[in-house]
């Protein structure tokens, strides 16, 4: 379990991090959201042990990270803001001194140096110097450390930055197959991520918390939530549709998206207005080239929660 | 103490894996070789000895030991690992160990290769082998206070330049410290007690005194004790600034 209790950090004049409290409990994966400046990467060094903070107190596993720092450091895996590892040494090497320094060591080092190898896909690179590769593989031997010792807590700070869309794919795959009895808090500003591998979502900024729900508690908040969309054939019959949708008790109000031709009608409270709209459209004898119903967009919850708020 | 061993085992794999180690070494031997025959005048002063050798160590390391330690966490800094090294399980003072042992056995790699001196001023006459051995161990030591100073100012700066620059200042006060050039300085306004202790703090007191065959356990002490000084001073450095 991580336990942050009252977390601050003031950088002079700046505090990154104000008064943030939260629990992480096993089986969690915590996304932390938030624009950039907002205090996420300072508060995930602070649970790895790097930052100390100003005020409050974070326990991992029952250790506290300041006056129990190795227990704590042992029972975490940290992938650091931009994957820093040494440029001169190869993968194999790197692996090689970091297991060393986790405590790995006979088979059971042998053993977890080939499955994270094998996990990351970085066999064809492990003699080539790290300095040389590209940023795609730079990021996997810097999971491939974090995970080295099947640690307890994950602490991963943009864990797919830099990769293409395939490697996102198994980097996310990798997170959720290894985060049944872990705790996982990553860091990221792509918001499809966190419907991808979190269960849990916090927005933070200006050091502060500002929304802490499952990712689908957060899309409800959008008010693009049970919304329906539709679109028209004939594109002409636009204004006739979306006068009969808007009358609909169950709707409270309508938006037109003149260039994509798309009519979005959101719900008046506690309504879901898809049943009445497709009744309305068989009825009418409407011809649809696309209906659907909005499950809500990350991305509007989160400029609404932030306020736009960037630093 | 594991865990020290690993981050020097890192590091001086680093040395050998960047051109570091063999430029420092080539550089270090031939300024050695230069400083001792084309300065030093070893034939030409017919005397089975290795004194002019000995006598521009404490010069040449003033520049090269500050050139090698610069990097030792200035560069940890600016390319982050310091944030991958700091949050491994290891505690401060042994990533400091690990590193300042590392620099070290790498520099009395570079001054034991210096033997073919040995070797010539064997063949030539008789030398005091005994006088010699000493020499390479004050110079082992001296060379030990000048990485743990250097170690230590590495760490208040990402810049390996000001690193350098700051060190080899540290480096050449503590090496003149006995010498009117520093002590002018402070014997106008301080009490001649502390100027005394100033003048005991100089590197060169102590490192002739082993050099001319003696090794005394006050100067061993003084060594230790600066080397030990340094290394904690670097583990408090890198807690109050490991993450700026």
């Amino acid at each position: 379990m991580i336990d942050c209790k009252g977390l601050t950090k003031q950088y002079g004049p700046l505090r990154a991090v104000d008064n943030l409290s939260f629990r992480v409990e096993p089986g969690e994966v915590l996304g932390f959201l938030g624009p950039n400046g907002a205090g996420k990467t300072t508060t995930m060094r602070i649970i790895a042990g790097f930052v100390a903070p100003t005020a409050g107190s974070v326990s991992v596993c029952g250790f506290d990270v300041e006056s129990q720092a190795l227990e704590a450091k042992s029972r975490i895996g940290y992938l650091p803001e931009g994957a820093p590892t040494y440029p001169e040494m190869t993968p194999l090497s790197f692996l090689r001194f970091v297991a060393e320094l986790r405590g790995l060591n006979g088979q059971r080092r042998t053993t977890r140096l080939d499955e994270v190898i094998g996990l990351l896909h970085l066999e064809s690179v492990l003699d080539q110097s790290i300095e040389t590769l590209s940023k795609g593989y730079k990021r996997r031997v810097g999971l491939a450390q974090a995970i080295l010792n099947d640690p307890e807590v994950l602490i991963l700070d943009e864990p797919t930055d830099g990769l293409d869309p395939n490697q996102k794919f198994d980097v996310r795959r990798l997170i959720r197959t290894m985060s049944a009895n872990k705790i996982v808090v990553i860091s990221t500003h792509v918001l499809e991520e966190v419907d991808a591998v979190c269960n849990r979502a916090m927005i933070i900024a200006h050091g502060r918390i500002l929304a802490d729900d499952t990712p689908a508690g957060l899309e409800a908040q959008s008010r693009f939530h049970n919304a329906v969309t539709l679109k028209l054939k004939d594109a002409a019959q636009t204004a006739a549709v979306n006068a009969a949708v808007a009358a609909l008790g169950e709707v409270a109000e309508t938006e037109v998206d003149a260039d994509a031709g798309r009519l979005t009608a959101f719900p008046a409270p506690q309504q879901r207005p898809l049943t009445a709209i497709s009744r309305l459209a068989v009825d009418k004898g409407w011809e649809l080239a696309e209906l659907h119903q909005e499950s809500g967009r990350l991305d509007e919850v989160f400029r609404t929660v932030t306020g736009g708020a960037s630093a | 103490m594991n865990a020290a061993v690993a981050v020097l085992k890192r590091e001086l794999q680093s040395y050998f894996l960047t051109p570091v180690a063999y430029v420092f070494i080539v550089i270090f031997l031939i300024s050695a070789n230069w400083l001792t025959f084309g300065v030093g005048l070893l034939y030409e002063r017919g005397q089975a000895d290795l004194g002019p050798f000995f006598t521009f160590h404490p010069w040449l390391f003033l520049f090269l030991v500050p050139a090698l330690s610069m990097r030792l966490w200035a560069e940890e800094r600016r390319s982050g690992s310091i944030e991958l090294l700091m949050t491994l399980p290891l505690e401060p003072w042994q990533a400091v160990l690990g590193k300042f042992l590392a620099a070290w056995l790498f520099t009395a790699l570079a001054i034991v290769l210096t033997f073919p001196i040995w070797l010539t001023i064997n063949y030539l006459g008789n030398p005091d082998n005994g006088t010699i051995l000493a020499a390479y161990i004050g110079s082992i030591l001296m060379a030990g206070g000048f990485i743990a100073v250097g170690s230590c100012l590495s760490a208040i700066t990402k810049n390996q330049v000001i690193a350098f620059v700051l060190s080899v200042i540290a480096c050449f006060v503590l090496l003149a410290a006995g010498y009117p050039v520093v002590l002018d300085v402070f014997s106008p306004w301080l009490p001649p007690a502390i100027v005394d202790g100033i003048a005991s703090l100089g590197f060169l007191t102590h490192f002739e005194d082993i050099s001319k065959g003696v090794i005394d356990l006050r100067d061993l002490v003084y060594f230790g004790l600066l080397i030990g000084t340094c290394i904690y001073a670097n583990t408090l450095i890198l807690g109050i600034k490991q993450a700026d």
